[in-house]
């Protein structure tokens, strides 16, 4: 008896499952126009990792996406447009611009993160980078990781570099960036958390399939940083990087730690081939 | 707060146009709690108003569960040269005014 029940209530929890399955788009969903040139690219070069980088777009539903191909109803636009003027605006005791060092801005610029910035000694991102240059060249009071300033000014570059491939300097990275881009990837694999679940696991292993009412993506990070709809605001990578390392209850890192910008240079190099989209809109 | 608006320069008389605004509000609802558990207050625009040659044309009324950044998008039709006035109004009774010029052009061209 005990054993038709326990059978019975595996039926049920199959069929539970089922629809879930049924829901996974295929992976071999075809790129959107607008990536496809990033597709052909991705082809000539070898993408070390994950076989056919997929944007996290094309996990989220039309209406979403709709959002984000908007420039005007894209949220995310608001802090581009505040970005540009904090990157004019004279602040400091030194009363200097971003613009005022940075002349002619290279729309290439927030590819080249992360990067040595050898003066530091250490791997910086674009934030942290942008940190140093508030504190030591514009002398202006330091800024936090995920303030607004630092957001604004970080989806300014990142927007200015849209549509181009976020990783030519990751596919073969310099000795410099090298043991970077190691870390990160061990961090990726590591089994970490009361639930004991690695990055690998759900954006390797379980891509396509339902968490909950969610499509599991590539966690790929090519839009950021992202207007969430569940934080009604933008994100940085790293923000996002906390949610999930306390989804699997796990001991968070900080805002611009080493682990976490080894961790995303290592999603540049997984991510190969990936054009800039800064900023995304997810759910 | 910041605003963007969108709005033709110019306009054929007779032209609706489709006029599409975004504030950048965090609109807490009030129900809503921080990282340490504490309600964060309500915080809303209330009432936005479009003016159009000091005429109120469009009218939108929020409430607590309207989302964050309210995107709104509505139509206008061109008669006279003339300011079009985007007024948001918070609960405070604070404004955000901008203005925009809507200027009518001939057929002929």
């Amino acid at each position: 008896m005990r054993s038709a029940a326990a059978s019975l209530l595996i039926v049920i929890i199959a069929n539970f499952l089922l629809p879930a399955a049924s829901a996974t788009v295929p992976l071999t969903n075809t790129l959107s126009a607008s990536a496809s040139a990033s597709a052909s690219a991705s082809a000539s070069a070898s993408a070390p990792v994950a076989s056919r980088a997929q944007s996290g777009y094309h996990f989220q539903s039309s209406d979403t996406q709709s959002l984000q191909d908007d420039d005007f109803k894209n949220p995310g636009m608001l802090w581009v447009d505040t970005g540009r003027q904090y990157f004019n605006d004279a602040t400091g005791s030194k009363n200097k611009a971003c613009a005022s060092c940075h002349k002619k801005l290279a729309s290439s610029v927030a590819t080249t993160f992360p990067k040595m910035n050898q003066h530091l000694g250490a791997v910086v991102n674009l934030t942290t980078q942008i940190q140093h240059c508030r504190s030591q060249h514009q002398q202006a009071e330091p800024i936090d990781y995920e303030s607004e300033t630092a957001l604004a000014l970080t989806a300014y570059l990142a927007n200015h570099a849209r549509g181009q491939r976020a990783d030519h300097h990751v596919l073969a990275p310099p000795a410099t960036l090298k043991q970077s881009v190691e870390d990160g990837g061990r961090y990726f694999n590591q089994r970490r958390g009361q639930l004991n679940l690695s990055c690998h696991n759900c954006h390797q292993d379980s891509v396509g399939k339902m968490l909950r009412g969610d499509l599991i993506s590539q966690g790929q990070s090519n839009g950021y940083p992202i207007y969430r709809l569940e934080w009604q605001s933008l994100g940085s990578l790293h923000r996002r990087f906390r949610a999930c390392d306390i989804g699997v209850r796990a001991q968070p890192q900080a805002l611009g730690s080493d682990t976490y910008i080894n961790l995303e240079a290592y999603l540049k190099q997984r991510g190969a081939g990936l054009l800039i989209e800064t900023p995304a809109v997810r759910r | 707060m910041k605003t963007r608006i969108s709005i033709p320069a110019t306009a054929k008389k007779g032209d609706i146009l489709n006029i599409k605004t975004l504030a950048s509000h965090p609109m807490h609802s009030g129900f809503r709690r921080d990282a340490i558990g504490a309600l964060v207050p309500r915080d809303i625009i209330n009432r936005f108003r479009c003016e159009y040659q000091g005429q109120l044309v469009f009218e939108a009324k929020f409430g607590p569960g309207t989302a964050a950044n309210p995107f709104l998008s509505f139509h206008l039709r061109a008669d006279e040269r003339g300011n079009v006035v985007f007024i948001w109004i918070d609960q405070q009774g604070e404004r955000t005014e901008e203005l925009r010029f809507l200027d009518i052009v001939d057929d002929e061209y």
